[in-house]
């Protein structure tokens, strides 16, 4: 079998004292959602930077489509296809939602019309169609979780990073939400989500990656890690694990 | 299209001054203040729409002025070689600068003071070194014919640097609409996020460095045509630096006409004082400061920035439909 897209080996990163990531090792293949779960701190986002660039690891290495991408700088990174979003949404808050796209939409496209029709494609795809002249910082929280994920997706990536994008939301939010990810994966797209919106990545995922203290404690489907009685100490607590086991027929 | 019209109708404007207007003294003004328009737009492509405030921009208007006027008072080369010259060593004063700055990562408050560091460093080494005249500065020696870049008639050199303008003008046109531009204020906007979406935010930055000191350096270059003399003072002297800063930062951050209108603005100010309040020494500068203070506060976008608001606002309110459903569902 193939080596799926992205091989994370060992990779740790020391921050002075702290281990935040510790010998940490994931896979992600194409078409698929990986969730990344774990409690506050755990050091998923750090894990995340590695993957991304934006942090070089202490130790270990980051494989990408066969290839040994360890610490490459992110725009490189960009340029073969791995994108991520920002926990905290970093929208280019003076441009309008059309000209935000457009930066990534440029990636690939050097003609500014070629760029301004992938962006608007991209932008009604997500469900900004109705405010791509509106300026990035009058939209709403869900509105700049769209264009976040826009934006990324506006430079074709083969591998996407996202980093709670899911968070903020309201239930019903959520629910218009996730049929977008579905979708971008159905198109081959390899999705490695940090999500702690629980009945997402139980509906989502196809493998569940579990951090704790810079470790990966547990890994498995949704449902063998929700039973796992380590994830339940660490993370879930033993009534949300009874609810997503019922939740899931277990 | 629309964009470049525009250019073209405010310049052909400019253009007809010299057939109303012969006073020497207002035509002079009005070379005084597109030379000036011309150093802020070349701050303006950095500053404006990379985010990255350059408090020393007299390093390349001075390295511009110097290098014509050491090559034609010293190695006898032609005016408009010179000129040339000028605009290349200004570029490559701010390749240098840019990429021990950027390289180390200096970014806001930090890139400000390293740029008026060196601007400073330049201005004290010309100030001392031989081949700069040192104290004593650069004379060109009068020649006023045109193949020497030396015009006899004022309304020539306003004509010269009206193009100057014009060219700035379009540079600035074209990078906006153009993926360096729309990737140098994603820069500005959000280092990290650009990055994030395969955007050198290092090399961006670098590349508008270059083109905004050889722009700022075009402008030292005619000085020296225009006035024949240059000293460490007036060449690097942080009078230049604050005007480049300033002329685009009232009139627009980030916009195409922000350092004409700003340069037009700041200099009728501070020319009006003048003629009310007499020759009272840094009176034009206290202008600059309440002008400054009125913009930051009211228009922080400048006063293109302002009228393009106001603009947008007056065409919602009176041109298109209110679609309230399309509000409300993502609102």
């Amino acid at each position: 079998m193939a080596e799926p897209l992205l091989v994370v080996e060992n990779v740790s990163r020391r921050f002075g004292g702290l281990l935040a990531v510790n010998a940490a090792s994931l896979t992600a293949p194409a078409a698929r959602i990986t969730a990344l779960i774990g409690p506050n701190g755990a050091g998923k986002t750090t894990l995340f930077a590695v993957i991304s660039g934006f942090l070089k690891p202490s130790a270990g290495r980051v494989r990408y489509a066969g290839e040994d991408v360890t610490g490459e700088p992110p725009h490189l990174l960009a340029r073969r296809g791995i994108a991520r979003t920002f926990q905290i949404v970093q929208p280019f808050a003076g441009l309008t939602v059309r000209d935000n796209i457009l930066v990534g939409a440029h990636l690939r496209h050097r003609a500014r019309p070629a760029a301004l029709a992938v962006a608007e494609g991209i932008g009604r795809e997500v469900g900004l169609g109705d405010v791509l002249d509106r300026p990035a910082h009058t939209l709403t929280v869900a509105g700049r979780k769209r264009l976040e994920l826009a934006r990324v997706l506006a430079t074709a990536p083969k591998l996407l990073l996202l980093d709670e994008v899911l968070a903020g939301l309201n239930p019903s939010e959520i629910r218009d939400f996730v049929p977008v990810i579905r979708a971008f994966c159905a198109r081959g797209i390899a999705i490695v989500m940090i999500e702690h919106v629980m009945q997402a990545v139980m509906s989502l995922a196809a493998h569940v990656y579990v951090l704790a203290e810079g470790r990966v404690i547990a890994e498995g489907t949704p449902g063998q890690v929700a039973a796992d009685p380590a994830v339940v100490e660490a993370y879930l607590g033993r009534g949300a694990a009874a609810q997503l086991r019922s939740a899931h027929g277990h | 299209m629309k964009a470049f019209v525009a250019i073209a109708i405010v310049v052909a404007a400019l253009a007809c001054v010299p057939v109303f207007v012969h006073s020497n003294v207002v035509l002079n003004f009005l070379v005084v203040t597109l030379m000036i328009a011309l150093a802020g737009q070349g701050w303006n492509i950095l500053g404006g729409y990379g985010g990255q405030y350059s408090f020393g921009h007299a390093a390349f208007f001075g390295t511009g002025a110097y290098t014509t006027a050491i090559l034609q008072a010293d190695y006898g080369v032609n005016g408009w070689l010179g000129f040339a010259a000028g605009i290349a060593a200004g570029a490559a004063v701010g390749a240098i600068i840019g990429g021990l700055a950027f390289r180390a990562g200096l970014r806001s408050s930090y890139f400000a003071l390293v740029t008026l560091a060196f601007a400073e460093v330049l201005r004290i080494l010309a100030s001392v070194a031989p081949i700069t005249g040192a104290g004593v500065g650069i004379l060109i020696k009068l020649d006023l014919r045109a193949q020497a870049f030396q015009f006899q008639s004022r309304a020539i050199f306003y004509l010269v640097i009206l193009a100057l303008v014009a060219v700035a003008l379009i540079i600035t046109q074209l990078l906006e609409r153009s993926r360096f531009g729309v990737w140098l204020i994603a820069v500005r906007e959000n280092e990290d996020a650009a990055m994030a979406l395969g955007v050198n935010a290092t090399a961006i930055k670098l590349g508008a460095m270059i083109v905004s000191a050889a722009i700022t350096a075009a402008a030292g270059c005619f000085y020296m045509q225009y006035f024949l003399f240059i000293d460490a003072g007036l060449g690097y002297g942080t009078w230049i630096s604050i005007e480049a800063l300033l002329t685009p930062i009232i009139g627009g951050v980030g916009t195409v006409f922000g350092a004409l209108v700003g340069a037009l603005m700041v200099k009728s100010l501070g020319e009006g004082a003048k003629l009310i309040a007499g020759d009272a020494p840094g009176l034009d500068l206290m202008i600059y400061g309440a002008v400054l203070v009125l913009v930051i506060r009211y228009a922080p976008r400048g006063i293109v920035g302002a009228l393009a608001d106001i603009y947008a606002h007056v065409t919602r309110r009176f041109a298109a439909p209110r679609k309230p459903a399309a509000e409300a569902a993502h609102g």
